[in-house]
Formats: C-alpha cells, structure tokens, sequence
C-alpha cells in the first residue's frame, strides 16, 4: 500500500481535530480508506446504517446530548435523506456530510446518474450549503470549511467529492 | 394478529412518564408527542412535530452522547415502521441505556385514522427480535404501566415494547413547535447550554 498521504488521510486528521466521535455511514467505494481508518480507530464509533436518513437522526440526538458526529455516503445515499434533513434544520442542529459523487465523469452505471446529477440542486433545494471538491487536495479544505460552518453555526453543510476524485467505477473493478 | 385494543393512551402515558425517573423522552411525532405534552411539560421531551421515521435515530444519538441517561423513544406504529431499519442499528450498537416503546394504535393518527399495517400480521416485537433486540413485550392492559416501566426504565437495554391503544377523542395539547427552543431547552436541562 502506499505511503502517499491522500485525501482520505487528511480528512480524517481533520475529524480527529474537531473531536467528531462518530461516523454514521451506507459505505460507499470511495470511502474506503476513510472508513477503514474510523474502524481502526478506538476511540471512534462507526454506525453502519440501514438507510442513509437514520443518519440525521442520529447525529442531530448526538448533538443534543452534547457529542459531535456525521454522515459519510454516496450521492444516491443523498436521495434518501431529503425530508429526514427537515430535523437539523427546524432545530440549528449542525448535519455534516461527507458525499462521495456518482453518475458524473464517465459514470458506468446509468442508474447512477440521475440522482449523481441531482444530489447538488437536491441538497440546496432544502437549505443544505454544498462544498464541491474537484481534485484531492481541495477536498480536506472543503472539509474544513464545511465542518466549521456546520459545527460553529448549526447549518446543515455537505463535501461533495467530485467523481474526478475518486475515479470512475467500472464493471470488476473493486 | 388482530387484537383488541383496550388501553386509553392518555392516562397510560401519564401513568408510564411519572415513573421515568429521569429518562429523557424522545416522542414520535403526532399522538405520542400530545400525549406526553398532556402528561405534564418538561424540557426533557423532546417533542416532535416532524421527521417521520426518525424518533428512534434521534433517541439512538442521544443514549450514545449520554450513556449515563435512559432515554424512551416513545412512538407511533406508523412512525416506527417508516424507520424501521433502524431497530437493526440499535441492536448493532448495543446501546444499554437505550428504551423504545411503541404506542400502536394500528392507524394513521394525523391523517384521517386510515388503517396501518400493524392491525393485520405485522408483528413490532418479532420484528424487533430478528433485528437483534432481544427484550421485547406485548402490553394489552391498561394497568400494566407499572411492570412496563420497570421493563423499559429498569434493565439492561436495549429493549423494545408495544402497547396496543384504544382509537380515542382527546383533548388537545400541543406543545411549543419551535424546533430551535425545544433542542435548546433540552441541551439546557442536560447541562450542555447555559439558559
């Protein structure tokens, strides 16, 4: 494996720093290395769920109870969550996502692309502040950006990581 | 299975909340979250006025900020079963201080009484078995409310109960619907937030 620092790395440097204990999560591909460093890590809690809008449940109760967490997903997972994003908003709840994008660059799967396309104007349509992130070194600065705004203010604020990022998913290939 | 429904919800809650001992209560929207503000105001409800299928997330998130609390997800069967799946989480993160209680009239409360799912073959407590959640009970009478709370309040959890209502006329009793204030009244009451 390669001792490259990469996105995944820096995102969890990023989490640990602002004491986000939990991780809420549908894995995606992309998130891999960043979920596997959560698993990893002691201290942390990943919540594997059963449907992506559980997620706002979970961490608006953490917030309440005084505890910092998130969501990490794909874009399709974006779909699900649409109504369910009405909590944080109607309470200041903070609700940081970190979105792994579908159905853009050279996308395969067709069945991804509607929702890949319409997660942004999905998201915005309810209030949430998007952060894109095109290439790798811009995605732990829109982390940052998004984290504090989310955590500072009480917004609901999603990373979009391009699928420019993450590369195309093709047929076989893990 | 069709059972006959017998419990009057309002002086079951009331009963089942003065024996809460402190637990935090995360009410499902619509009756539930009527109920318990009939039962008597407190910042520890967290009303719900909203976010259909998320009283037990909700209720998950605030056990594992808070072990040290009991919290009662107090709901719906229509509730319930749009976050259904959810069950499967709290099995997963085994979250001891974690009660659910499912208030199951077997309609839709809000929205004309139509008919729910619950009034023919689905079964919550198996449900919640084959999630994982292994203390389950069946309450079908009114003056249960005391083994029901130890069930709920006392214990290991996480546990998962149903009580089977009595379609009513009650007089209503809205709480405060100001999303902002009843998160911040309850961050208050845990210490969290200076009022």
């Amino acid at each position: 494996m390669s001792e490259q620092v990469t996105w995944s790395d820096e995102v969890f440097r990023e989490i640990k720093k602002r004491e986000i204990a939990s991780v809420c999560t549908v894995p995606d591909g992309g998130l891999t290395r960043l979920l596997n460093l959560i698993k990893a890590d002691k201290s942390m809690r990943l919540i594997t769920l059963t449907t992506e809008e559980e997620g706002m449940g979970i961490v608006t109760g953490q917030w309440l109870g005084g505890r910092r967490s998130m969501i990490a997903m794909q874009s399709s997972g974006v779909g699900n969550c649409i109504n369910a994003l009405g909590l944080p908003s109607v309470m200041r709840a903070p609700c940081l996502m970190l979105v792994t994008m579908r159905g853009q660059y050279g996308e395969f799967n067709p069945w991804q692309v509607q929702m890949g396309q319409g997660a942004r104007p999905a998201l915005e349509a309810v209030g949430v502040k998007c952060f894109p992130a095109d290439h790798p070194e811009e995605v732990a600065p829109a982390f940052i950006g998004a984290a504090d705004l989310a955590f500072n203010g009480g917004f609901s604020c999603a990373v979009l990581v391009s699928q420019r990022v993450i590369g195309a998913k093709g047929f076989g290939q893990k | 299975m069709p059972i006959s429904n017998k419990i009057n919800r309002r002086p079951f809650v009331a009963a089942l909340l003065g024996k809460r001992n402190g637990a935090l209560v995360i009410p499902g929207l619509g009756s539930p979250t009527w109920d318990c503000s009939a039962a008597g105001d407190s910042p520890e409800y967290l009303y719900s006025w909203g976010g259909m299928g998320l009283a037990v997330p909700t209720a998950l998130g605030v056990a594992l900020a808070r072990p040290d609390k009991r919290v009662l997800a107090l709901t719906g069967d229509g509730e319930m079963l749009m976050g259904i799946g959810s069950l499967g989480v709290v099995a997963a993160q085994g979250a001891k201080n974690l009660a659910i209680l499912v208030l199951d009239n077997e309609s839709f409360g809000e929205t004309g009484r139509q008919t729910g799912l619950t009034s023919d073959a689905t079964d919550l407590c198996a449900i919640a078995r084959g999630f994982g959640i292994q203390r389950t009970m069946l309450v079908t009478a009114q003056e249960k409310t005391e083994e029901l709370a130890d069930f709920l309040f006392k214990g290991d959890g996480p546990c998962f109960a149903v009580a089977k209502i009595a379609l009513s006329e009650d007089p209503w009793s809205l709480p405060v619907k100001d999303g902002a204030a009843i998160a911040r009244r309850f961050r208050i009451s845990l210490g969290i937030e200076a009022a």
